[in-house]
């Protein structure tokens, strides 16, 4: 199957870094010197959580351990989110240098990607790639010149599990378990893969990397907001003219977005996927970046001829199948929530039930054991906040 | 189950034995190629695997049956997965389905008598901006519509 390339809409700023420079780079400073330029760039984890990368990756070097691991989350899993498979499609040896910078940083000599079952599509090149970098030199032994720097990756397909692209889900996946949540702590950086220290981190922020050396890591904290540093992917789809990939800089406003789309006249906007905020058009002012509106770069715009009654029964749906069944909350959370769903669609839920449901909603937020349940009620949450005559009249406003 | 057949299954789980080591992170990657192999994980091949594996029969069980893309369930040589979530719904995942439904004269989660179709339901594949989507084992359709389903169908029970 052909790669699809035709979903990039606009300039994106890593794809101007030729291939092998940023690790040629990284390589010369110390690990510490690496490290210290990743914290100075305040770049955060761009799966959507954003946890500071430099904080994690100098945990993980701090941990003890004989061996460690760099793990590519590729399991883009989150509805409405497809950069991934377009940064591997098209930049895909700029996530292998980030992972062998990474594996520099800690102190690690292999990495795995763990690419969604439904991408098995591009294994092959990955691979065929992969086989590229060690011809030139920027993976295997010696990695980009550096004496005794060895490390090399190799990829491992997942099996169709959304809540494996929480990490520690993740984790148990590539030990061969049932992709249930770890408890935490204790954290992945000292208790990873096999138990090892670990780094995890997302296809994009990898991305990134070679680019932050490249062009400094302040040339990358002047871009986006100041608790959001940089620019950040967007996979735009739904009710737009022009949907497809994006590159915009933190803390541009859902106004703009929409502008930027094609998207003006919607009446929501789902930021940050099934598990994201729900943004009505009287809140268009608000910002996409970690303090506001956080997201993983999922944008589905949905126009004014849609009921959100559907919406939220689509997501619904996709999060009682989903759950790994694994704790109560999560388990028979998102099921009631649906059940309730589908009573408003009979328009037979009682104001009394829906509160009492909303209620729920905020005890799982709580209780559930991984971001998967204490984030699957946010939109149920949301929608009922801004949509509440929608969904007691089933006629969309 | 003929005793050849047994045969051939341990015989290949011990290939996929020594491809992918013995080890508890082994046990997916051979799933996986039982399943492309064999088109079903079967109870004999988890007994195998596990004994393979060193591990209990109830581990490789579970592990199979939790992932959406492994499952016991016997399946056609072409499975096929129409992608439900908000973006292929907006952009008519419905008549998709139904023109599947109606072409292949089985409703979801089933597969046809000749053993060549499975038709399921997938969460979201990653294609938001070109659906709906569907995925035919690895490959993918995007802008699918009921008018291309016939197309499809046709082309993979006569490959050119």
């Amino acid at each position: 199957m052909a790669i699809i390339k035709e979903s990039i809409r606009n300039q994106i700023t890593f794809s101007q870094i030729p291939f092998g420079e940023g690790l040629k780079k990284g390589v010369q400073l110390t690990p510490e010197e690496l490290i210290k330029v990743v914290r100075d760039s305040n770049i955060r984890g761009r799966g959507g959580a954003g946890f500071p990368t430099g904080m994690k990756w100098s945990f993980t070097a701090a941990a003890k351990g004989d061996k460690k691991y760099v793990v590519c989350n590729a399991d883009e899993g989150e509805p409405g989110t497809f950069k991934d498979r377009v940064i591997f499609s098209n930049w895909a040896k700029l996530v292998f240098e980030g992972m062998a910078l990474a594996g520099y940083a800690i102190g690690a000599d292999e990495g795995i990607i763990y690419l969604r079952g439904e991408y098995t599509f591009l294994r092959k090149e990955l691979e065929k790639q992969l086989e590229e970098e060690r011809a030139a030199g920027l993976l295997g032994q010696n990695v980009a010149g550096k004496e005794g720097f060895s490390f090399d990756i190799h990829v491992h397909m997942g099996s169709g599990a959304y809540v494996c692209g929480e990490e520690t889900a993740l984790l148990e996946a590539l030990e061969g378990h049932r992709g249930e949540a770890r408890n935490r702590p204790p954290f992945p950086a000292t208790c990873g893969y096999l138990g090892k220290p670990t780094v995890v981190n997302n296809v994009e922020t990898f991305a990134w990397i070679a680019s932050i050396l490249v062009k400094g890591a302040d040339w990358f904290k002047g871009l986006g907001t100041e608790k959001s540093a940089g620019l950040k992917l967007f996979s735009v789809s739904g009710d737009v003219e022009r949907p497809g990939v994006y590159e915009f800089p933190f803390g541009i406003t859902v106004e703009q977005l929409l502008k930027e789309v094609g998207g003006e006249g919607a009446k929501a906007v789902q930021i940050g996927g099934a598990s994201g905020h729900c943004v009505p058009a009287s809140n268009f002012n608000r910002a996409i970046a970690y303090e506001d509106v956080a997201t993983g770069g999922s944008i589905m715009v949905i126009g004014p001829q849609r009921s959100m009654l559907d919406v939220l029964e689509n997501f619904m749906e996709f999060f009682a199948d989903e759950s790994c069944g694994q704790c109560v909350p999560c388990r028979i959370g998102n099921s009631k929530l649906l059940e309730g769903v589908r009573m408003l669609q009979e328009g037979e839920c009682t104001s009394k039930y829906l509160n009492e449901l909303c209620k729920l909603a905020e005890t799982m937020q709580i209780a559930s054991k991984c971001g998967l349940g204490q984030s699957s009620p946010t939109a149920f949450l949301d929608i009922v906040k801004y949509f509440r005559r929608e969904l007691f009249s089933g006629q969309a406003f | 189950m003929l005793i050849i057949q047994h045969k051939k299954t341990i015989d290949l789980i011990k290939d996929l034995a020594e491809k992918h080591g013995r080890q508890r992170n082994a046990l997916i990657p051979i799933l996986q190629d039982i399943r492309d192999k064999c088109g079903q994980i079967s109870d004999f091949a988890m007994q195998a695997v596990a004994e393979e594996l060193k591990i209990e029969p109830t581990e490789v069980y579970g592990v199979a049956t939790f992932y959406a893309f492994l499952g016991v369930q016997p399946r056609g040589r072409y499975v096929i997965r129409l992608c439900r979530t908000l973006s292929c719904d907006m952009a008519g995942k419905d008549d998709v389905a139904r023109q599947l439904e109606n072409d292949l004269g089985i409703t979801f989660g089933e597969t046809t008598k000749d053993g060549l179709f499975t038709l399921e339901w997938a969460n979201c594949m990653g294609v938001c901006d070109q659906g709906p989507a569907l995925l035919v084992n690895e490959d993918l359709y995007t802008q699918v519509t009921p008018e291309k389903v016939g197309e499809i169908l046709d082309s993979l029970r006569c490959p050119a």
